[in-house]
């Protein structure tokens, strides 16, 4: 793996560290499996680019996109809670509809941000090298929502959806409607979901329909794979441990790509299953230490 | 524990090195695996090797995911190699991005191939000169001479049935350019949309008794799944006709061709001049130069139409 591409997966471990830290909330904190983040992420994405295209300020498009990303999250949270539909498929169903909305709110499949302004310019101009611009301004935004999520938590209203993932009844009993505590918490985790492909379609040029494909993969292997590694002692802990996860998942690919065996080649084709191998390899490699160390 | 940990990262770590010297580098992102792209890559390679230079390449596969299309364009600017080659549109504005972003140090040119409209995706400002490092070859399907051949089997053609996947931005170019084309010469155009494999048969059935004839574009979802287009066209006598020759072999009626084979060695041959020191910013972009007729005869008479003989004459495959 060369230094070039190390620094590009840790950019790239930060800015979908975002998306992981709102799956993380969805699925570890509320208990609601939501699959609406392969279609909120490339939303995100069409809303900021469709915005700045038109002219509107980068970071304000940042805004819109996490606004639709929390429209999204509230219809399935909606369809779930009030229509009593099962959370997975309501997510689907909120998934598959964002396709076409996606389309339609791009007026087609894939909108260019070459050459346009976006978010990286202003910290270009303060004198940040171009190619560490991504890394700068994503770890900036990264840590910035960690840190908002672990003070959220710390509030009343944090402490009551803790409690709603937890156990529901007994915060039910104390009268807090946990319909409105779902549909407030995947809003929010579909914001952010929405705002980091808002960021994501800046960094790599054009917002496409295709470029949600795999992002619930790629959350919960990171969402995993942090739990593994830095520990879920403490809510604060878990969520900064599911944004390390992200970097070392995006690490993970990077060297899958850089793999290169004498004789044996690995086929480009091959990414996907090593990838897959490089992550069950930092799943279960705390396992095998367990039963190496205790015998 | 730790010895046996260090010995396996050792090795893994040797293993990655390991690479060996050629005379040109050339690292290439390719989009997704498909039969159309991988013919492309194969193009560009066979050119090398038909001319005696040695190349030393570097392929990885983003398997349609754009955010390792990303990382893959960040690997492919710390390779360092002569010559970027970008294969389809998403990976080559991840590539754009990343050569944007780059230090003016490990700036290469860049080539793109299999892009329906370099202007629209924002590799190009002008086809004629694309200045700066990027030029390449567009896969722009000319519908004119698609209609025209298809109004060579059915020169009664009214209503022209269409099918593809409104997500893909090749597709959605050539749906538009084909539109207008027919509102000219008086065909009405039926669209018909997948969004996936499974959806394709589907969409084929609905097409059935209400167009004369089914035209296929260079769509990636559509052409996955052709076999279920086809056996919808033979069990309703509808004919196909698709506009990439590898198509025809699988069943279409014909198709006035696009074949993504000959599209990679054009590029090869691109990318040969930049590599002997061409300045890619001042070679405009091209299109693919010689169209091929083929057609199947076989699944002509299944889908109830007969192959008129000057057709017959001109065509460089008949199967």
């Amino acid at each position: 793996m060369t230094l070039y591409a190390a620094t590009g997966a840790i950019e790239q471990g930060f800015v979908y560290g975002i998306m992981v830290i709102g799956v993380y909330l969805t699925f570890r904190i509320l208990d609601f499996p939501d699959l609406t983040v392969d279609g909120s992420l490339p939303l995100g994405a069409a809303i900021s680019a469709v915005a700045i295209t038109s002219g509107v300020n980068p970071y304000l498009s940042l805004v819109y996109a996490m606004g639709g990303g929390f429209l999204a999250g509230m219809v399935t949270a909606v369809l779930n809670t009030r229509f009593k539909i099962l959370h997975l498929l309501a997510s689907i169903l909120t998934m598959i509809a964002l396709y076409s909305i996606n389309i339609r709110i791009m007026s087609g499949p894939n909108v260019a941000l070459l050459g346009v302004n976006t978010v990286f310019d202003p910290v270009i101009g303060l004198g940040v090298p171009p190619h560490y611009a991504g890394l700068v301004v994503f770890a900036a935004f990264a840590i910035l929502v960690v840190s908002a999520i672990i003070w959220f938590l710390g509030t009343e209203l944090g402490q009551a959806m803790l409690a709603t993932g937890d156990n529901p009844q007994m915060i039910r009993s104390l009268g807090v409607n946990t319909h409105t505590i779902i549909i407030l918490g995947v809003g929010l985790s579909n914001g952010l979901v929405a705002f980091s492909g808002a960021l994501v379609a800046q960094n790599q040029g054009a917002a496409d329909v295709g470029m949600g494909i795999g992002t619930i993969v790629a959350g919960l292997a990171s969402v995993i794979i942090g739990e593994t590694i830095f520990g879920t002692r403490s809510t604060a802990r878990a969520f900064i441990a599911a944004l390390l996860g992200s970097i070392v998942y995006r690490m993970a690919i990077a060297l899958a790509l850089g793999l290169n065996i004498g004789g044996f080649s690995f086929n480009p084709s091959d990414l996907n299953l090593i990838t897959a191998i490089l992550v069950v390899g930092a799943l279960i490699a705390p396992q095998l230490k367990d039963r190496f160390l205790n015998k | 524990m730790k010895r046996l940990l260090l010995c396996v990262a050792l090795s893994f770590f040797a293993l990655v090195q390991g690479v060996q010297a050629g005379e040109y580098r050339i690292s290439v992102n390719q989009f997704v695996e498909h039969p159309a792209l991988d013919s492309v890559l194969r193009g560009m390679q066979d050119y090398f090797s038909e001319h005696g230079v040695e190349v030393q390449w570097k392929v990885h596969n983003a398997q349609a995911n754009m955010g390792t299309a990303t990382q893959i364009a960040q690997q492919m600017i710390g390779e360092k190699a002569d010559l970027l080659v970008a294969i389809a549109t998403p990976s080559a504005q991840a590539c754009a991005q990343a050569l944007n972003k780059a230090p003016a140090s490990m700036k290469r040119p860049l080539l793109f191939t299999a892009v329906t409209d370099p202007v629209a995706a924002g590799l190009v400002r002008d086809l004629q000169h694309p200045g700066g490092y990027i030029t390449g070859v567009s896969d722009l399907l000319p519908v004119e001479k698609h209609v025209e051949m298809i109004r060579e089997f059915l020169p009664g053609l009214k209503r022209l049935g269409v099918l593809y996947n409104a997500g893909e931005a090749n597709s959605k170019s050539i749906i538009a350019s084909l539109k207008k084309l027919c509102s000219d010469q008086g065909i009405t155009v039926v669209e018909a949309t997948a969004s996936k494999t499974a959806d394709v048969y589907q969409a084929a059935k609905s097409l059935v008794g209400q167009v004369d004839a089914v035209f296929i574009p260079t769509d990636n979802t559509i052409v996955s799944a052709l076999e279920s287009v086809i056996k919808v066209g033979t069990q309703n006598r509808l004919p196909i006709f698709a506009a990439d020759v590898d198509s025809v072999a699988r069943g279409a009626v014909a198709a006035m061709g696009f074949d993504y084979y000959r599209h990679g060695l054009q590029t090869g041959a691109m990318a040969h001049r930049i590599l002997e020191g061409a300045d890619p910013g001042g070679i405009p972009v091209e299109f693919q130069k010689d169209l091929e007729l083929h057609i199947n005869r076989k699944y002509a008479t299944l889908m109830g139409v007969v192959p008129p003989r000057d057709l017959l004459t001109r065509a460089a495959r008949i199967y």
